[in-house]
């Protein structure tokens, strides 16, 4: 069938024109960057160096694409045109005048609105699966490092165990409609989710145990949202309805999480274990103040360059992760718009149409780009110091 | 030195122990099993044929049982015919005697595979030589084009071919095989006709570059960047160290500095880096031979996965962990010979 097109001028500012509230938002983001810079400290060191600023922009990108998916997104992701049929790229919807600015796939769905609402999945679960598995790394590395011996050794070990495990073999253990089905992920969920309470109830009872009268509140405080997490994503009751997560989607968090905690640790225990043999460690053992107090308000904040570092290129790799399993269609819906499932979908189709798979793989590999951009550049920042 | 590679291969007998025990807890889960079954007899088989079907092939004996029996330390019993009140094997496709014997992992004997029908190692063994192959393709690409990068660069910390190699090395980071394979069979399948999207050919019909070049490539590319700044850091290291200066000072010409006092140095890292980047190699792996059709291990792993063939995902799992514990404990006494400043316990 012949369509007609806009050419490949008319894509290319189609395209640009579709992103506007995103270039806006750019904009005054980086704006008012620049203008602060000298205030910002690390984050304004960024705007100096050519590398540092566009892995910023590029990640900034986009997070605000898939703030506003909606708006720049022509159709809705599973939005069907029958006779759009693999149109290719430019090609005007001969009934309302639409256009399919990077053409539509085998199932006549928009690759530009797919693509879009693809980087909002990517976006809220690779950097919610980060930090959940730096607060578990951290809160098992930190007394491992510290302590050594004993916990060390068992710890030491089952992180050894996980990372020998290839990390394909664990997504088709643990991520399957079969694993959705018992309770698996929710007691690893419930599991996982006791770190980042306990981090915050001990981080605030350290800190203020000589103030009962702040740290009643903050603890009470702490508890509440712990509980209401809880009620979110292990259980799907949350009384608000602001968490709330599919079970396959559950699944594939669980799985994120399990997967890339072991390497948190390793990190978290050998900064540790340097960081103990400092002078102001010393000091603070000499105070008398507990082991918690000296590893989370002595040692953490010292660690936290290479832990940041390590959380920018770890979001990264938490993508690619989310992309491998999309690949081989585990956890998510088969017509998901997330960009692992969309290279799947189109890889295979290779030979008829190549404008499908095109997008998700730019969009993954800029993403991933500017992460590990970002990475080295507040890597270079911090030597700097 | 011998007493700390045998306490390391304890700890690794341990380890694949714990995680065979794992994988066996997750592979018979009940979701798992009913799908087997299904797949064993059809859709339509009713509740009370699956359960049939999974008690008379043992699938619901004790699970300490039945794993003691995969491991080999408790007797296989054959099925008994409900109506004769014979022995029968259980899979007659694996030849599966119809005596009461050990015959586990212990005894060299892997099960049976219940998806390919056939013994699980009958399936393997050529899975395993074609990813040998592969593997072998993919090594002698990369490792000589990383260590040759990484030492370009690390030669000269700040040159031109330095931060070009770092822009590069950052670009192939963050290109995963799914995203390589796509992009490398657009480019030279699909557009310049040059090379064949589909390796398929190379199972039967032997390996040729028509048809090997893109999943090598594929797979080389995501490897070759970050071995290639590790040797970069390393050699950027061993560039600052006194004895660079005194050789340099004593006359000698740039090139004979590198080759015969930085080089010997400079490589000890990117050996354990190379070693120690296996994990990821297998996933590559499985992603690449799906990607471009080629009946590997990975792709093995793949189906035995998506059909929950039992025993020969065990077998497959056994494998990876052992060669990645294998390479780890390799890297490390490989470490300790090579800095004659590591001495181990």
């Amino acid at each position: 069938m012949q369509f007609e097109t806009i050419g490949p001028v008319g894509i290319l500012l189609g395209v640009i024109a579709r992103f506007w509230p995103v270039w806006i938002a750019l904009a005054i983001v980086l704006a008012v960057g620049f203008r602060l810079r000298k205030r910002l400290g690390i984050y304004g060191r960024l705007h100096d160096d050519w590398a540092g600023l566009s892995g910023l922009m590029i990640c900034f990108f986009w997070l605000f694409t898939a703030i506003f998916a909606s708006i720049v997104a022509p159709f809705e992701p599973l939005q069907q045109i029958a006779i759009m049929k693999d149109a290719p790229p430019g090609a005007i919807d001969p009934d309302t005048g639409a256009v399919f600015l990077l053409g539509a796939d085998r199932l006549a769905r928009d690759v530009f609105s797919r693509m879009v609402f693809g980087s909002q999945i990517v976006l809220l679960i690779a950097p919610a699966a980060t930090l959940f598995a730096l607060i578990v790394g951290t809160m098992l590395g930190l007394p491992a490092g510290y302590h050594g011996g004993r916990i060390d050794g068992v710890l030491s070990f089952l992180a050894n165990l996980v990372l020998a495990f290839p990390v394909i073999l664990l997504f088709y253990l643990l991520v399957t409609p079969g694993v959705s089905e018992t309770p698996i992920p929710q007691v690893l969920a419930g599991l996982f989710l006791v770190f980042p309470v306990m981090f915050f109830a001990t981080l605030v009872s350290t800190r203020y145990s000589g103030q009962p009268k702040l740290l009643a509140p903050l603890l009470l405080a702490t508890l509440v949202i712990g509980a209401w997490f809880y009620a979110g994503l292990v259980f799907n009751v949350d009384p608000l309805g602001l968490i709330s997560l599919a079970p396959n989607e559950l699944n594939i968090f669980v799985a994120v999480v399990f997967a890339s905690s072991p390497g948190v640790f390793r990190i978290v225990r050998g900064l540790t274990m340097e960081i103990r043999t400092r002078d102001y460690v010393a000091a603070a053992q000499t105070r008398g103040e507990g082991p918690w107090y000296i590893m989370l308000w002595e040692i953490l904040p010292n660690a936290r360059g290479p832990l940041i570092v390590d959380a920018c290129l770890r979001v990264g790799y938490t993508t690619i992760l989310l992309g491998t399993l999309g690949y081989f269609g585990l956890g998510l819906a088969p017509e998901s718009p997330d960009w692992g499932t969309a290279i799947k979908e189109s890889s295979r189709l290779l030979r008829a149409h190549i404008h499908p798979a095109l997008p998700p793989v730019i969009a993954l590999m800029s993403f991933v780009l500017g992460l590990n951009l970002l990475a080295d550049a507040i890597r270079e920042q911090a030597l700097k110091d | 030195m011998l007493s700390y590679i045998i306490r390391r291969l304890g700890i690794m007998a341990l380890a694949m122990l714990c995680l065979s025990l794992a994988v066996f807890y997750l592979v018979n889960l009940e979701p798992n099993l009913k799908r087997l079954a299904i797949s064993q007899l059809n859709m339509r088989s009713s509740a009370q044929e699956l359960e049939t079907w999974l008690e008379k092939n043992g699938y619901r004996q004790n699970f300490f049982v039945r794993y003691g029996q995969w491991l080999g330390v408790m007797p296989k019993e054959p099925t008994l015919d409900p109506v004769t009140g014979e022995a029968v094997p259980r899979f007659s496709y694996c030849n599966e005697t119809t005596a009461a014997r050990y015959s586990g992992i212990l005894q060299g004997d892997f099960g049976c595979s219940t998806k390919f029908r056939v013994p699980v190692w009958q399936r393997l063994a050529p899975a395993l030589k074609a990813t040998a192959i592969l593997m072998f393709w993919v090594m002698a690409v990369m490792v000589p084009v990383s260590l040759l990068l990484g030492v370009l660069a690390g030669m000269r910390e700040g040159s031109r071919t330095d931060r070009a190699l770092s822009a590069a090395s950052i670009t192939t980071a963050a290109t995963p095989e799914y995203v390589s394979g796509v992009l490398f069979t657009v480019v030279f399948a699909s557009w310049l006709g040059w090379l064949n999207g589909s390796a398929a050919s190379a199972t039967n019909q032997g390996v040729s570059f028509y048809n090997f070049t893109l999943p090598v490539i594929t797979m080389a590319l995501y490897g070759t960047g970050y071995i290639a700044r590790m040797t970069r850091a390393s050699m950027a290291e061993v560039m600052t160290q006194q004895y660079i200066r005194t050789a340099r000072l004593k006359g000698l010409d740039f090139g004979a500095v590198v080759l015969r006092h930085a080089l010997r140095n400079a490589l000890i890292t990117p050996f354990t880096v190379i070693m120690l980047q296996f994990p990821w190699l297998l996933t590559g792996v499985a992603v690449v031979e799906v990607m471009f059709r080629y009946q590997g291990f990975g792709f093995t792993l793949v189906e035995a996965a998506a059909n929950n063939d039992i025993d020969l995902l065990l077998a497959c799992s056994l494998i990876s962990v052992f060669v990645v514990l294998t390479t780890q404990l390799v890297s490390d006494v490989g470490y300790a010979l090579l800095n004659p400043r590591i001495r181990v316990r």
